[in-house]
């Protein structure tokens, strides 16, 4: 009977591995070849997936936004790892555990993932490893992404230039997590600046640095400062929470806030925020995957601007002064159509009343705010500054405060 | 830019409505310690007063009846930390540790399970007309000092008045006296018929009551938002513990070790405004790197730790018998 028994075991072990390898055959063989049910992703979140804003929040929608467009379900395609600290050791366990769940792609949302994802690249040759806001890849299987936010950035900034016309008042107040410590936020800062005074050449940026990424009562309290002490009339911010609309709210002022729209949190006082669309790279490097491709070199290291729609703005409402999104468009199509950048030795000027809003093109020297020329009048756009953290200094117009 | 006198009025303003929850905090934890329970849970214990007390205050437009929830619902989380500490002996500090990860843990568990249900604070017109700035007459008008302790909303006076009435029932009162008792020598106490289980129940509830109305003032203060990654107490209930030993465990030095606290706190979100506003006597300010402002009430802390260390003479106000369990039997 045992013998009978183990004979019956390893026949049909013996033909479901038949199967088995025939199942390998086909999906190797085929050149489109994951069928959407059997791809699966991974993602590796610096805060919980049940978020229902933030940095994480933006991402997890993203990738579930992208995956339902492909036909992928989320509840079973989808394995994370969440709460995971910039720490080498939690990451690449986190990449191991992922691995195991037979993932083809790997997201980490967090900067100080770079290193496991790199060692972890070179271990997996198998898995795609995508990595955002860092600056390491290889050459097969392993790309970073970020997007051009300062495009959007720039827009804003037309918008609150427009405000502060308006209002008489030059005075704008930047909440900022950090300075130029990162190219991150000293770069937003930046764009914004050049923004704002491409409509108000007067304008001036007051930057209220508070040094951490998560901290409302920091946040609230450093944009009273700004309209109590500097008089400023729009307050922008790079930070988490919407705590610096609310109080541009409650003070009777407006603002432009970040990541999300803040127009739900501060009907009265929002005028636009610049806002991430992650699911553009997210679909983009599933499909990569799923198609059979390698993610280096079919896509590389993304930089999505306005161009991709990676990166925009939100609708602007009605806080916003008439000739805004006419001026807004015209900046959006040179940027769009490749024709000009906002770190470039040329300056856009915006002029007329709404329904006749023109822009014109100067060739000038972008400088720092100590007078140092970063690119001489007419140069290229210095961009990739942001991403490679060269840029390190605040332009013409911008107070550290 | 606005004249130098309200850059600095402001300033000061700022340290109050920032600070008072960390009084709150401080003086309910001085309650628990002084009878002999050192409770760690002070971050949890805010955050679920500060939750279920906005939640209700909302729905019934109401800042009273929010803050009684919040009192009520901090006061429960304590007599659980007391069954578990006073009846069943457990560890305080691991207990008061589980008390934080479960308060701040139910929070979020609220927040995100009520998602769009959230209520705003716009939706309860009366609360936030109660919670407003009221100016005390004639106090107010005094130029500068007037904004900056006698126009703030009733929540600071209630904090205030809940420190000076703590600091004459421990000093004053028999009841306070019997209390210290058990904190410096429950055995003792236990000898005079102090009902020691009791006091330490009650007085461990009033003091997580009094936290949880700092966690609903701190709420309040910031517009009732409910951000998914970040929790409203963010800290301060362990800012709080620290402060505790900072005003050596006197509820009317808590007022002005909150304010010192708070002062270097609020230096930096201010130090930009006051340096260009004082070009001379304060632009040095400006120079100081955005980090070390962060870490300032920290070294402050540990600076007030160590002289308090090396003073041990008798007018230290720690409890002889803080964070040790009381089993009659072992006496």
């Amino acid at each position: 009977m045992k013998r009978f028994l183990s004979l019956v075991a390893a026949s049909v072990m013996a033909v479901t591995s038949i199967f088995a390898f025939a199942g390998c055959g086909a999906t190797t063989e085929g050149s489109d070849s994951q069928s959407g049910s059997d791809f699966t992703v991974g993602a590796i979140y610096i805060n919980s997936q049940n978020d229902t804003a933030g940095y994480t929040y933006a991402h997890h929608n993203g990738i579930t936004t992208a995956m339902n467009d492909l036909g992928l379900d989320p509840a079973t395609q989808l394995k994370i790892v969440d709460n995971v600290p910039e720490d080498d050791t939690a990451v690449a366990n986190a990449i191991d555990q992922l691995a195991g769940q037979g993932c083809d792609i790997i997201f980490g949302i967090s900067f100080g993932y770079l290193n496991a994802f790199n060692d972890k690249a070179a271990e997996y040759p198998d898995i795609a490893f995508s990595h955002a806001t860092g600056y390491l890849s290889n050459d097969t299987n392993f790309n970073n992404y970020f997007g051009r936010i300062y495009q959007a950035r720039y827009l804003a900034g037309i918008a609150a230039g427009y405000k502060t016309l308006e209002l008489g008042n030059n005075n704008i107040g930047y909440v900022s997590a950090w300075g130029t410590e990162y190219a991150e936020t000293c770069s937003g800062i930046n764009a914004f600046a050049l923004g704002a005074k491409a409509v108000n050449p007067d304008a001036v940026i007051h930057v209220n640095q508070i040094s951490t990424w998560g901290d409302q009562e920091k946040e609230r309290q450093a944009a009273e400062v700004l309209i109590d002490t500097y008089n400023c009339c729009v307050i922008a911010q790079h930070c988490d929470s919407a705590q610096p609309q609310i109080v541009a709210a409650e003070k009777g002022v407006f603002g432009c806030g970040y990541n999300s729209d803040m127009s739900e949190q501060a009907p009265a006082a929002h005028l636009t925020a610049p806002v991430w669309n992650w699911n553009v790279y997210y679909q983009l490097a599933m499909e990569t995957v799923m198609n059979g491709k390698q993610i280096v070199p079919e896509i590389g290291n993304y930089y999505g601007g306005l161009t991709e729609g990676m990166v925009d703005i939100s609708p602007l409402t009605g806080n916003c002064t008439p000739e805004t999104a006419e001026a807004i468009d015209l900046a959006r199509n040179l940027m769009v159509s490749g024709e000009w950048d906002v770190f470039s030795g040329t300056k856009l000027s915006f002029s007329g009343a709404a329904g006749s809003v023109t822009v014109t093109m100067n060739d000038e020297d972008l400088k720092t705010n100590d007078g140092t020329v970063i690119v001489a009048a007419g140069g290229p756009s210095v961009d990739d500054g942001v991403i490679q953290g060269s840029m390190n200094y605040y332009v013409e117009g911008v107070v550290a405060e | 830019m606005t004249d130098s006198l309200s850059v600095l009025t402001l300033f000061f303003f700022s340290i109050v409505v920032y600070s008072i929850p960390l009084l709150y905090g401080t003086v309910g934890e001085i309650m628990i310690e002084k009878s002999g329970s050192l409770n760690l849970g002070v971050e949890g214990t805010m955050a679920i007063g500060a939750v279920l007390g906005y939640i209700v205050g909302c729905r019934a437009d109401s800042l009273f009846v929010g803050m009684m929830i919040a009192f009520i619902s901090s006061a429960l989380v304590g007599a659980l930390f007391s069954f578990l500490t006073v009846t069943l002996q457990a560890n305080q500090n691991v207990t008061g540790l589980t008390i934080t990860t479960f308060g701040v843990a139910l929070y979020y568990f609220i927040g995100n399970g009520l998602g769009n249900d959230w209520p705003q604070m716009g939706s309860a017109p009366r609360m936030v007309n109660s919670f407003s700035d009221m100016e005390i007459p004639l106090l107010s008008d005094i130029p500068g000092i007037g904004k900056i302790f006698f126009s703030h909303n009733i929540m600071v006076y209630i904090a205030v008045g809940i420190a000076v009435l703590c600091w004459i029932y421990l000093n004053t009162t028999t009841l306070g006296l019997e209390l210290r008792a058990i904190g410096e020598n429950p055995g003792a106490a236990d000898s005079m018929g102090i009902n020691i289980p009791l006091m330490k129940y009650i007085h461990i509830m009033v003091g997580s009551g009094i936290m949880g109305l700092g966690g609903l003032y701190m709420g309040l203060n910031m517009g009732g938002t409910f951000e998914g990654s970040n929790c409203w107490i963010n800290g301060y209930g362990w800012i709080s513990i620290a402060l505790v030993i900072f005003v050596n465990w006197n509820p009317a030095m808590a007022v002005v070790g909150t304010f010192v606290f708070g002062f270097f706190n609020t230096l930096r979100v201010y130090s930009g405004s006051l340096a260009s506003t004082f070009p001379g006597l304060l632009g040095w300010l400006g120079n100081i790197p955005a980090q070390f402002f962060s870490a300032l009430p920290f070294i402050i802390t540990l600076l007030i730790l160590v002289v308090d260390s090396m003073r041990k003479n008798k007018k230290s106000g720690q409890p002889a018998a803080i964070g040790l369990n009381y089993y009659r039997e072992d006496r």
